[in-house]
């Protein structure tokens, strides 16, 4: 039976449009806690700002920690293919023209693949969840797709959609969409049905249902499905941009390989992975405050 | 108000029909209050959950004012066991909620919550999340739910089963000025022969499984605090306690079920009928 693909999605026009300026990246301390309720307001406040402040402590002892590691590891391998922290802060700086647009580019790319991918998956995922029957159609399909690696369409997409952003977009998509979906089926299933029954007999509606029990029930697995899959995103990515194509920081690598120009290389490293952690962590704040509840 | 004809009830498990409730027929008057009780896995959640028109019945009929029930009513409140409370939502947004699937405009909504807040005692913890509650104020925002609704049937599945017994009779004073002040019809369900007494006007003594009408025992001395003292409380606790007896003996001899076990069938059959909608 041919799966019904997102690929049906409409794939944004080639990479004619230029990159959107990178999201704002989640100010340092990620935001502070969450606002708590003010039922005692003076210990609330005085518990925030000290929270921030370990938050902030850690992260700098963590940074300071993996630094130290990297110094060690760099000065044993002694090789100009793994430069220490300092030296590539320098290439960072160097080649931070030439990298900026790049890392636009491929930001763009997994943003909106994210973004795709997920808006598709959420009401599917729901939806499916909800309703035995539509699970009794679809599930079969779902368990037979779900553990393809998506990767391997790589070449049928770039055959079909060409080298610009197209194929890249559309196989983060279809990545992103099958994780979340998988997710937010399972956690749609697992909503307490005490839950839904006192909201029923408030005289809730199917759609109040989902809107006050079934969307809120499922935010924290929907949020912990795409701080992983975000990691998974920037790897395919980087697979997509080395293998076609000649933008992405994925082919900023590349190129440099070939050109044996290890520090251009390695100026291209950090700043994938940099955008990983980014992601990440913006990721993490949303979750934090769309989940703030749960304390 | 509400009234049970020949009411019964089956339940589809893989196997079998389990049969809850066996013709069961009541009437409750409006602006009183009865207490269903019974032995474990008689049919009482079920029954509650059919007045509230969560379940439909496999036979006979439940009318509420007169009126048969195809759908839950906009006036009739139901709290549960563990209160059903959302975990998401703040206390205010927790107790409006019924107001706002109302459609209640958001001024009214919060007015009319907060109000019902007030009257419970949880004024002060209006922004706070119900995991910063304890089970006792949880069990007073449940209440303040189905309070701000202003309904005329409130349904109530053992509702102070959760908390300890100090506290549990404090929450039965208010349950018991509450229902004084607001004029509600009361329908409660709970396994404490003391609660029955001091809550209901008239308390129904379900039959083990499949539920019957058992006896209907009127307790005319209830409706104040003091009652709890009283010599004829402990008389009627008695009288109650004789008329379980024979009850319970036919339940564990016979077909005896987890008490949980039907109220997750319960709730089960519950979602079958979310999902057929």
């Amino acid at each position: 039976m041919p799966a019904d693909r997102p690929s049906a999605m409409p794939a944004p026009a080639a990479s004619s449009r230029p990159a959107e300026p990178a999201p704002a990246a989640p100010a340092e301390p990620p935001s502070a806690a969450p606002p708590r309720p003010a039922v005692y307001p003076a210990p609330a406040a005085a518990r925030r700002s000290r929270r921030a402040l370990l938050r902030v402590g850690g992260y700098l002892a963590a940074l300071a920690a993996i630094a130290l590691g990297w110094q060690i590891t760099a000065l044993a391998i002694n090789s100009p293919a793994l430069p220490t922290p300092i030296a590539s802060v320098e290439m960072l700086i160097r080649y931070a023209p030439q990298l900026a647009p790049q890392l636009a580019i491929s930001l763009y790319r997994v943003v909106i693949s994210m973004l795709l991918g997920t808006a598709l998956a959420v009401p599917i995922g729901l939806a499916i969840g909800r309703s035995p029957r539509l699970d009794a159609v679809l599930a079969p399909i779902l368990y037979i797709l779900y553990p393809i690696p998506k990767i391997v369409l790589l070449p049928v997409l770039l055959v079909l959609l060409g080298l610009a952003d197209a194929p890249k977009i559309v196989l983060i998509t279809i990545t992103i969409f099958f994780q979340v979906l998988v997710t937010v089926r399972d956690a749609a299933r697992a909503v307490p049905e005490q839950a839904v029954l006192s909201v029923r007999s408030l005289g809730a509606r199917r759609w109040d249902v989902y809107r006050h029990v079934v969307v809120p029930a499922t935010l924290p697995e929907l949020f912990t499905a795409l701080r992983i899959s975000s990691g998974t995103a920037v790897a395919i990515l980087f697979f997509a941009e080395a293998i076609a194509g000649s933008s992405g920081l994925g082919y900023f690598i590349v190129d440099s390989w070939a050109m044996i120009a290890y520090p251009r290389m390695f100026a291209g490293i950090i700043a994938m992975a940099m955008m990983g952690v980014v992601l990440y962590e913006v990721i993490d704040a949303l979750e934090r405050h769309f989940t703030r509840w749960r304390g | 108000m509400l009234r049970f004809t020949d009411v019964s009830y089956e339940y589809q498990t893989r196997n079998a029909a389990l049969q809850a409730l066996g013709g069961l027929s009541f009437a409750v008057e409006e602006g009183d209050s009865l207490v269903i009780i019974g032995p474990s896995g008689c049919g009482k959640s079920t029954a509650l959950l059919l007045a509230c028109g969560l379940l439909q019945p496999s036979g006979g009929e439940v009318l509420v004012a007169g009126r048969p029930l195809d759908a839950p009513r906009q006036s009739t409140a139901l709290i549960l066991q563990d209160f059903g409370l959302l975990p998401w939502k703040t206390v205010l947004q927790n107790a409006a909620l019924g107001l706002e699937i109302r459609k209640v405009a958001r001024r009214e909504r919060e007015n009319r919550a907060r109000a019902a807040l007030q009257s419970v005692g949880l004024g002060d913890f209006l922004q706070a999340f119900p995991r910063e509650l304890s089970g006792g104020m949880r069990q007073r925002l449940a209440l303040a739910r189905a309070l701000a609704l202003d309904v005329s049937l409130i349904c109530m599945d053992e509702p102070l089963s959760a908390v300890d017994t100090m506290l549990r009779e404090s929450l039965q004073d208010l349950l018991l000025v509450l229902w004084h002040e607001r004029g509600y019809t009361s329908l409660l369900v709970t396994h404490s022969i003391e609660e029955a007494v001091f809550l209901g006007r008239r308390i129904l003594v379900l039959s083990a499984r499949p539920g019957r009408l058992s006896a209907l025992i009127d307790n005319p001395g209830m409706g104040t605090a003091a009652y709890r003292g009283d010599a004829a409380f402990y008389a009627k606790c008695s009288e109650l306690r004789r008329a379980l007896a024979g009850e319970g003996d036919a339940a564990n001899k016979g077909n005896a079920v987890e008490e949980n076990g039907v109220a997750s069938k319960a709730v089960a059959a519950g979602k079958g009928a979310f999902d057929a909608r």
